[in-house]
């Protein structure tokens, strides 16, 4: 191998100097500033990457101050205050909120806000605000995918929507997708390798993003993966990425099924709301023909009219916050299962031309070419970043799923205590009824 | 034989000790297989005396039962009988069909017997009749000695509850029925998290404890609709002692009206023997009209005329005199049943209405602490 950068990827921190001294890339521009990409021309071709200020995205940092970073490497451990567990100090905060809607007379559309809050050297502004659309968080995603496809790109919400089905401008629908758009990017911004994408720079910063520009930014690693070729069989997956597979494979089951099971306690939920409805009803017009009773059945009414709302409030949690994250996951998981084949696919090239050369050179002599080496540099290369990838994703993983659970088992503890307070306080007028009607009788 | 005024159920211990499975064949001669039940009964004197004597007993079917009350309702028409259980499980929960032989159901029938009798046997009045006493005591020829007694021509066609109550009912059912559906949904969870948890290895008892929770909330539904099914009994010997009282009243405005009418027909009748004697016409009729214009009667007519009258009239008198007593006894004595009634199942339903927002409470309770748990277990086992 003629380039003598460090490879060992244990670690997130590592990462940042195998960018910088990409493989594929170090015989060409070494150190060269920053990831590998070629900004400059692009500048002046598109007037229209403007944020009022004169954006320049192509200095970035100096390798001694990269280098300084990586020494900051913190607690590889999720602390609290860092559920997507980074490890490393943050310096790059995103935020999704504030949804519009806009009338056109093309079309109409829902657009976000985008704040950023950082003190990185890649951004000119301490602060951002933007407004995106979810097409522009999509063509983000795929930008990132096609640029750093050794990496697991956090999902997006389901792009399509039965136009029929569901009502793409009501309330519930647009907060649901604008949490998950917070999630991704937020998700994104804490990748120690996502996040320093041009691609996603130009999405925080651009005023008016054009989208037409990301041609240009095609790294040289996103280049060569992209056009690894296909035919190759593989002969052995290492056994960890087996194991990946395995597991996506089962996880992907698994949660299918309990969304399954979910939709339908759903669907349980709503008919028994119906008829618990009706229950409260009949308790009402049964005290209207009564005298004694009549404020006991209205209390017992107003008891089920009591549990039949937080019942409610319960439903809307389970679809609003619990549903999603499993889609969210389902989907990741899919992507993810995409960078395995496309994994096995590298490996698979790299094994059929070491063959091809290693024969010919049992033939006659030629020695093994430098393509066949670039081959297994990207072989380990995206084996590596795979690896921390999933560590990563696994740390997150138990994060978003703890979060979850405990969260649907808090919201349940609330519909108890919403319904067991209604009861408590019926049983304080009933009590007070009957010594009423004690002393009543004994005057 | 009985003395007056002396409470049955004071000389008698009377129980519904077992049900048991029967065949036969019925009055049409078809075999069906039918449920009776074990009367039993002891002299209190006996007991008092420290002898410890075997019960006399005989086997009732639920058949006789209701023949029994129908007869007291007829027979006493302003007292207000007590309920007997359901005649058929048609209020089932969670069970595929409405099964008389099902032994929760022979049981509730059974302790709903013995209620009844309980309280006929210890109602000031009742507890005075004498086919009230055969019927514990005479195992056959009961039922002819009640067919004797003529009782069934005074039925009243309005022995049967009113629908009014069947909406309640079917509503709490499906709200049963409903709820039962949800928990046992959720019991699915169960194995799907046992499942995932496999897979994981610092999630994974966190993932087990949450799937035996799920297992455990679906299994609670059991308890909840039991106790459900408690408080509907309660409710309906409530519903239709409601609808006996009503009846009472009803019969109570049809004598009231008997009475009107056997008053006023007196009246018109004096009127006519007055008119008649003295050949005054007091009030303006065609019949004093035609009189004038086309001359009176001959005196032998007359005469027929007056001693008819006066025979009608003095059955008119027995009449109202009887009409009036019965008027009287009614009012007296329904407006003692229904404030004693009334006033008790008032207070009855409300301890029934407490006791359900208690389990409610105690549902609720236990619900959220069990959730609490779990929650708390997968906090603990997850290290991340």
């Amino acid at each position: 191998m003629s380039v003598g950068a460090p490879r060992g990827l244990a670690s997130s921190g590592q990462k940042l100097i195998t960018e910088i001294l990409h493989p594929l890339s170090a015989a060409e521009e070494p150190l060269s500033p920053g990831p590998d990409v070629t900004i400059s021309a692009e500048k002046d071709k598109e007037p229209g990457l403007t944020n009022g200020t004169p954006v320049e995205i192509s200095s970035p940092a100096s390798a001694s101050v990269l280098l300084s970073r990586l020494q900051l490497d913190g607690d590889p451990e999720a602390d609290a205050h860092d559920p997507f567990g980074s490890g490393e100090p943050r310096d790059l905060f995103v935020t999704v909120d504030d949804p519009k809607k806009h009338v056109s007379t093309m079309e109409t559309y829902i657009t976000y806000r985008v704040s950023t809050k950082t003190t990185r050297i890649e951004f000119d502004l301490p602060e951002y605000s933007v407004r995106r659309r979810y097409q522009d968080f999509d063509w983000l995603r795929i930008k990132l995918e096609d640029s750093q496809p050794t990496h697991l790109v956090p999902p997006l919400p389901e792009k399509f929507v039965m136009k029929g089905v569901v009502d793409r401008f009501s309330e519930e629908f647009v907060d649901t997708r604008m949490k998950a758009l917070d999630k991704f990017l937020k998700r994104v911004a804490d990748h120690p390798v996502l996040s320093f994408n041009p691609h996603l720079n130009a999405f925080l910063t651009a005023k008016d993003l054009n989208k037409r520009q990301g041609l240009a930014l095609l790294t040289k690693v996103g280049e060569s993966v992209k056009n690894v070729a296909g035919g190759y069989k593989l002969r052995a997956r290492p056994a960890e990425f087996c194991a990946m597979g395995e597991y996506l494979d089962t996880f992907s089951q698994k949660l299918g099924t309990i969304d399954r099971i979910a939709q339908r306690i759903l669907r349980e939920q709503s008919e028994y709301l119906t008829e618990l409805r009706e229950y409260g009803a009949v308790y009402s017009t049964w005290a209207g023909s009564e005298e004694q009773l009549q404020r006991p059945l209205e209390g017992v009414a107003g008891c089920v009219t009591t549990s039949c709302g937080a019942l409610e409030d319960l439903s809307d949690n389970m679809s609003q916050d619990f549903l999603p994250v499993l889609r969210e996951y389902i989907l990741y998981i899919e992507s993810m299962k995409n960078v395995l084949r496309k994994r096995d696919q590298v490996q698979a090239e790299y094994e059929g031309r070491l063959e091809a050369a290693v024969l010919r050179k049992q033939e006659d002599r030629t020695p093994i070419p430098v393509e066949v080496e670039k081959c297994q540099d990207k072989v380990e290369c995206f084996n590596a970043d795979l690896k921390a990838d999933w560590e990563r994703w696994q740390r997150n993983k138990r994060q978003d799923f703890k979060h979850l659970l405990t969260g649907m088992a808090d919201k349940n503890i609330s519909y108890y205590e919403k319904s067991q307070a209604a009861w408590e306080s019926l049983i304080t007028l009933l009590q007070e009824k009957q010594t009423e009607d004690k002393t009543s009788e004994t005057n | 034989m009985l003395t007056e005024g002396s409470c049955l159920l004071r000389r008698m211990e009377i129980s519904v000790a077992e049900a048991e499975k029967r065949s036969g064949k019925n009055a049409v001669s078809i075999q069906e297989t039918y449920t009776v039940y074990l009367v039993e009964t002891r002299p209190m004197d006996a007991i008092a005396e420290g002898h410890n004597p075997p019960p006399d007993s005989l086997w009732r079917r639920y058949s006789e039962f209701e023949l029994l009350r129908n007869y007291l309702i007829v027979t006493y028409p302003y007292i207000v009988v007590p309920p007997l259980p359901e005649k058929r499980a048609e209020f089932v929960w969670h069970k595929l069909s409405a099964d008389n032989m099902d032994p929760d159901f022979v049981e509730r029938r059974r302790i709903g017997l013995e209620n009844f009798l309980l309280r006929v046997a210890s109602h000031p009045v009742l507890s005075n009749n004498e086919m009230l006493y055969h019927f514990l005591t005479k195992e056959h020829g009961w039922k002819e000695m009640v067919y004797e007694t003529g009782f069934q021509a005074k039925a009243d066609s309005r022995l049967r509850a009113l629908s009014a109550t069947f909406r309640f009912f079917s509503v709490l059912q499906r709200v049963a029925d409903r709820l039962y559906a949800v928990y046992k949904v959720h019991g699915n969870y169960g194995r799907v998290f046992s499942e995932w948890s496999a897979i994981e290895k610092e999630m994974g008892d966190g993932l087990q404890s949450a799937g035996h929770h799920m297992d455990a909330y679906a299994a609670s539904v059991d308890d909840i609709l039991e106790e459900e099914e408690h408080y509907a009994d309660q409710l309906k010997e409530y519903l239709s002692y409601a609808e006996a009282v009503r009846a009472v009243c009803r019969k109570h405005e049809l004598s009231q009206f008997e009475l009107e009418m056997a008053s006023q027909d007196l009246i018109s009748k004096k009127q006519q023997r007055e008119e008649l004697a003295t050949g005054i016409v007091r009030t303006f009729s065609l019949k004093g009209m035609t009189n004038k214009l086309f001359g009176q009667e001959a005196p032998e007519q007359r005469d027929a005329k007056l001693n008819l009258l006066e025979e009608l009239i003095a059955e008119g008198e027995e009449t109202v005199k009887e009409k009036t007593a019965e008027c009287d006894e009614h009012a007296e004595k329904a407006w003692a049943d229904i404030v004693r009634f009334k006033d008790q199942k008032d207070k009855d339903l409300q301890e029934a209405l407490i006791n359900y927002a208690l389990m409610q409470i105690s549902m609720c309770k236990k619900l959220a602490v069990w959730t609490r748990l779990t929650a708390d277990n997968y906090q603990l086992s997850d290290d991340s």
